[in-house]
């Protein structure tokens, strides 16, 4: 009857009616911004160098990934492998991979054209000179070395 | 007569899908921005190319070799004192510089260096020769390059600074956005081409 007799106050429910919009605005931010990788990695997921002195690579469909590092799979052996595309290659299947790279281009846009080389950093660099001499006699001249960027080097 | 109510739809479990969702696209989500050290390759040259003939004074020479230790100049040094050494090099403007189009540049006005006779004549002919071995580990030369590039910035940096009051980041940065602006545009062509990037890369030597 008084006003403090009752001792038992239940909480109130937080109203979660909102939540799925909440959701959903993460949801559809998320899918603006994932692009699907386009390849499956044949070789382990290199671990990029990192350098102070990047450049960003622009037009992304002008550019042609060519990764270094370790086969996932052992019965390619051990030491530094490339990946084309989707599959393990050699250095001298670079100018035909350039090609193909090409073909869809105009005259225009091939000047423009860039390799990226993403290798890890434990790869040697005996491998990153065989495949910048097949790309120089594709006259593939333009590199980008991929790497992190980052604001200071650690002495 | 008798209207009935459609029963409205249980949403109780639309936040429980759009989680599921979410959660696929979290994981698949790789937002990291492509980026790298951009370099430009030579072409390759004809057979019967003879190279020119390069005074040495003008060559800076960096080894790595297969233990990723570095010899620069002969002598073996931190990877930490290199961006120092080769600013030292590339600003010494102790004579002439190249010959375009058959007008000589004149001797560097804007170096700093030490005009030493014994080091590069003029930072358009100051050449950095990156030399390392097949089992050099990528890692490395990347570091190495890194180092040398920064060291063109920083001197790009000083002159931009002392000429237009703006370091050479930010006037890149600013023509990149504007690239319509012809004064921009001389300013970045010119703070750039006063000290252009000479790196090249040597054959690697070969281990047996």
């Amino acid at each position: 009857m008084s006003k403090f007799g009752k001792k038992k106050k239940e909480m109130p429910a937080v109203n979660t009616a909102s939540l799925p919009d909440i959701v959903f605005m993460l949801l559809f931010f998320f899918m603006v911004t994932t692009t699907m990788r386009e390849t499956e990695l044949q070789i382990e997921n290199p671990s990029l160098p990192n350098a102070t002195e990047v450049k960003k690579l622009e037009h992304k469909s002008l550019v042609s990934t060519i990764y270094v590092g370790k086969a996932k799979n052992k019965k390619f052996g051990t030491g530094d492998k490339i990946q084309l595309n989707d599959k393990i290659a050699n250095a001298e299947d670079i100018p035909a991979f350039i090609y193909n790279e090409r073909a869809p281009k105009t005259e225009e846009e091939i000047k423009y054209m860039t390799t990226s080389i993403k290798a890890d950093v434990g790869s040697s660099v005996g491998t990153i000179t065989d495949i910048k001499l097949q790309l120089r006699d594709v006259n593939a001249l333009k590199l980008s070395l991929s790497s992190r960027k980052i604001a200071q080097i650690k002495q | 007569m008798a209207r009935r109510e459609t029963p409205e739809i249980n949403a109780g479990s639309m936040a429980d899908i759009a989680f599921l969702l979410l959660i696929f696209f979290l994981v698949t989500t790789t937002m990291d921005v492509d980026s790298g050290i951009s370099k430009k390759l030579s072409e390759k040259p004809p057979k019967d190319y003879v190279p020119p003939v390069i005074k040495e004074k003008n060559i800076f020479e960096v080894n790595i070799n297969r233990n990723n230790e570095l010899l620069v100049e002969g002598e073996s040094m931190n990877l930490g004192e290199l961006t120092a050494a080769a600013m030292k090099f590339i600003d010494n403007g102790g004579g002439e510089g190249k010959i375009v189009d058959g007008v000589s540049t004149g001797p560097c006005d804007y170096c700093k260096g030490d005009r030493s006779i014994s080091s590069s004549d003029h930072p358009n002919k100051a050449i950095i020769s990156v030399q390392s071995d097949r089992l050099t580990e990528y890692g490395m030369y990347i570091k190495v390059q890194n180092e040398l590039l920064r060291a063109y910035t920083e001197l790009r940096n000083k002159l931009a600074l002392e000429k237009y009051n703006v370091s050479y980041e930010v006037l890149e940065k600013d023509f990149k956005n504007d690239n319509k602006n012809e004064v921009l545009k001389k300013k970045y062509e010119d703070i750039k081409s006063s000290y252009p990037q000479i790196v090249s890369d040597a054959e690697p030597t070969s281990a047996n």
